[in-house]
């Protein structure tokens, strides 16, 4: 047992720790997220150079064969500069979709092109509020001997906007779910693009008869239900460490801050009952890096865990851990705590938002509860 | 003890009713069908026929222009105002600087200021916290010195909600340094276009601007507007806090957005599941009724024992702790409900009327930001903790 970073992920958090310290910086990033795309398309290529977009792709793809834990240890440290490139979307979401479904032609085109930087692709899959649940999609892909016609609405399409290709999940019958590569310049999609409540970008996205090709099925039509279920326990790996390395970087800046800010004549840090409060934060994030850590080398170690339900309480850790963290942070820095000038109130909003990514605390601990009721 | 209504009240409650109906100026009520927020001109319209049906000195004795409203009859209004989802009163004026002028003010500055207040004619702001005077307010360092006929006031104020907006401020000023902080205090009113104030916006977590910094420099203050004795600011202002605290509370409103969630619940919105059978998420709405219901009972016990025009004594701290308490749980229950459709950053969908992209369900891409901004709710009147505090020192003795 053994919970030290192997040569290879300690290399990969220092490139990230000083990519995040050198060009990440609280400005520079509010800066970019005010800017038009909203990310630098610079940066993504620094990712390429560095290995980053190839992280979870098979070595024959160009990929360094990174499994959850890789994972876990760059999206910690991207997460806390507040990263706003679409890693999430295009690497951790759809790369994975397409290792995991897409036949050989497929993956040898697509993770090239996004190891290397030249391609962007959004995952365009779930459509109800809470993320957890495909078979629930309404849009519908109807196939016509070579052809196919989709058509339907996938609301809150992660960087849909950048994306140069968008992987449709659309159901072929009423129990068989395909993915689709969907070039967002086909007739019949059309993209509503807006910034997000925590300053990244996302859109709704409409299919209206939008015809394609049949080979632009993902895999050999094989039902995609239990692919996407496995990627999006990926996703709540990565989001999570993000949360993990933003809950640590609240607390940090909480306990400084008030050892810092002065009233009654002493720094705040004095009053007990802040005292407390943090360490409740503390607490809290350790424990929430204890189930990070639990999730990650569940999944990596394909020990016999059930994926789902490993990932369901990863998820409701960090969503009772984040609220906490959160709220504690924001209510302690005082009033300048509910202002856009320090990151304090970002780093809030982007917890905030990580928890209705994937299925909240609440949709995930009611899916534990029911399969322990079902069991 | 009993809670029935009188056949009078009973009365009363109809004629609030068709008033909220009925009677609301069509710049409010265009704004609140669309889902819109008040803007400055539609918020003033508002409280100006509150006014003008004789309802806006809703906490005020009746000579002074007051309703002489019971404690009943103001449950009623607030019940009834937040059933209408009608906008809030901005308090500054008629629940906070109104109440000081009336109970401390001379003849000439009542007769000078009450009425412009009343009808909403002019807009104040509050003048309390500085940069370094939170929590710690007897702290505030903004010097008003004697010259003549005069004070000089030099310093800055922050967190000056609606600045932007107001015409008057009041502010608690230190006009001398010798003694207790407390005793060296002074309640002072300064007309917001006099030369050297300058207004500089804050931006809160929701990306709007709803609180400034307000700089003061050598600012001209004629000494009439001085509000009672030099140096008894202090008094004044925690009574104020007192009648700003209890206000706070909001339990009608709350009780409305109770109702709403759950009517989301029985009848989701397009794309929000069916949340009824979480059972996570119900526990959590259930509790919540529980303590608001609680709350409701603590409040009307509060405000029974309090006559018209007067202010709740320290017990009013466990108002502001409770329902913002409340409030928040309300804010979390709502996001949960807009889920990943609470993502989107579309603010102009709340404030155009004809807004370039319009999302639905309508509620969901405000959930997020207002659950960021209404965080303030926990800090500002005096912080929960400080609450604690004055409850552990003034109610328990300890
Ligand atoms: C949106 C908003 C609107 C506002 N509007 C106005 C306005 O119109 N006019 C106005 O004058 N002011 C206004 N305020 C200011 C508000 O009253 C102050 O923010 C509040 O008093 C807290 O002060 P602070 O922000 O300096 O926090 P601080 O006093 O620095 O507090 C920081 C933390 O320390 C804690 N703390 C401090 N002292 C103690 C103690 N003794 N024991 C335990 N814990 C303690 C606090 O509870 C808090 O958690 C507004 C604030 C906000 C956020």
């Amino acid at each position: 047992m053994d919970f030290a970073l192997t040569d290879i992920q300690e290399m990969l958090k220092d490139s990230a720790s000083k990519f995040i310290n050198n060009a990440y910086d609280f400005d520079a990033r509010q800066k970019l997220s005010a800017s038009d795309t909203g990310y630098s398309e610079e940066h993504w290529q620094l990712f390429a150079e560095l290995g980053w977009l190839a992280l979870p792709f098979e070595d024959q793809y160009g990929g360094l064969d990174g499994t959850a834990v890789e994972l876990m240890v760059l999206m910690e440290t991207l997460g806390k500069g507040l990263l706003l490139e679409p890693y999430l979307s295009t690497v951790v979401l759809s790369g994975n979709l397409i290792q995991r479904l897409g036949n050989e032609s497929q993956k040898s085109e697509w993770l090239t092109a996004i190891a290397g930087g030249e391609k962007k692709v959004a995952f365009a899959g779930f459509e109800t509020a809470s993320q957890t649940d495909i078979t629930s999609i309404t849009t519908r892909a109807e196939i016509n001997g070579d052809s196919v016609k989709l058509t339907g609405k996938k609301p809150v399409v992660l960087h849909a906007q950048s994306a140069d290709m968008l992987l449709v999940a659309a159901k072929t019958s009423d129990d068989d779910i395909g993915v689709f590569m969907v070039s967002p310049k086909e007739s019949g999609v059309t993209i509503a693009a807006y910034p997000t409540n925590d300053g990244g970008r996302a859109a709704d996205v409409t299919l209206n008869n939008v015809t394609v090709s049949a080979d632009a099925r993902l895999g050999e039509g094989e039902n995609a239900t239990d692919a996407i279920g496995r990627v999006l326990a990926d996703a709540v790996i990565a989001v999570s460490a993000e949360a993990v390395g933003l809950m640590e970087k609240m607390l940090n800046a909480t306990v400084e801050y008030t050892r810092v800010r002065k009233q009654f004549d002493m720094p705040i840090a004095r009053f007990q009952v802040l005292q407390h409060k943090m360490v409740d934060m503390f607490v809290e994030v350790e424990q929430a890096r204890s189930m990070l850590y639990y999730g990650a080398i569940s999944l990596s170690a394909d020990n016999g865990v059930d994926a789902a339900k490993a990932a369901s309480m990863v998820k409701a850790k960090i969503g009772s851990a984040s609220r906490l963290v959160g709220q504690t942070a924001v209510q302690l820095h005082g009033g300048m705590g509910v202002t856009e000038e320090l990151d304090v109130g970002h780093m809030f909003k982007r917890l905030t938002m990580i928890n209705t990514l994937f299925g909240s605390h609440d949709a995930h601990m009611d899916a534990l509860i029911k399969a322990e009721q079902a069991a | 003890m009993n809670t029935d209504f009188t056949e009078q009240e009973l009365a009363f409650q109809n004629e609030v009713r068709s008033f909220f109906e009925n009677e609301l100026p069509e710049s409010v009520t265009r704004r609140l069908k669309a889902g819109l927020r008040m803007d400055k001109a539609s918020q003033v319209d508002y409280q100006q026929a509150l006014y003008e049906k004789g309802w806006a000195g809703i906490n005020w004795p009746v000579e002074y222009g007051g309703t002489g409203w019971s404690a009943t009859q103001r449950y009623i209004f607030f019940n009834e105002a937040a059933r209408a989802k009608a906008p809030r009163i901005i308090p500054f004026g008629l629940n906070m600087v109104g109440p000081v002028i009336y109970t401390f003010g001379n003849d000439e500055q009542k007769q000078r200021f009450l009425p412009d207040i009343l009808s909403s004619k002019v807009w104040w702001c509050q003048g309390y916290s500085e940069p370094n005077a939170g929590s710690d307010l007897a702290s505030l360092k903004t010097k008003a010195v004697r010259d003549g006929d005069n004070y000089i006031v030099n310093g800055v104020k922050t967190w000056t909600t609606l600045g932007h907006y107001a015409d008057w401020i009041f502010c608690l000023v230190r006009t001398s340094d010798t003694g207790k902080k407390q005793e060296g205090i002074s309640f002072l009113l300064i007309d917001m276009n006099s030369p050297g104030v300058t207004v500089k916006p804050i931006i809160t977590l929701d990306g709007r601007r709803e609180v400034n910094e307000v700089f003061f420099e050598d600012v001209k203050v004629p000494v009439e507007n001085l509000v009672g004795e030099e140096g008894k600011g202090w008094t004044y202002g925690k009574v104020l806090l007192t009648h700003e605290r209890s206000n706070i509370a909001g339990v009608a409103t709350s009780k409305q957005r109770l109702t709403d969630i759950k009517g989301m619940l029985n009848n989701p919105p397009a794309g929000v599941p069916p949340l009824k059978d979480n059972s996570v998420l119900m526990q959590r709405v259930m509790q919540t009724e529980v303590e608001l219901t609680a709350l409701e009972y603590t409040e009307l016990r509060v405000l029974s024992s309090v006559s018209t025009g007067k202010a709740p004594g320290p017990e009013s701290s466990i108002l502001k702790i409770k329902g913002t308490e409340v409030q928040q749980a309300l804010d979390e229950l709502f996001l949960e409900l807009a889920g990943i459709y609470g993502l989107p950053f579309v603010p102009e969908q709340y404030d155009d009327e004809d807004p370039s992209l319009k999302l639905e369900p309508f509620f969901a891409p405000n959930a997020a930001p207002h659950y960021y901004n209404n965080r303030k709710v926990t800090i500002y009147g005096g912080t929960n903790e400080i609450q604690k505090n004055i409850i552990a020192k003034q109610v328990l003795g300890v």
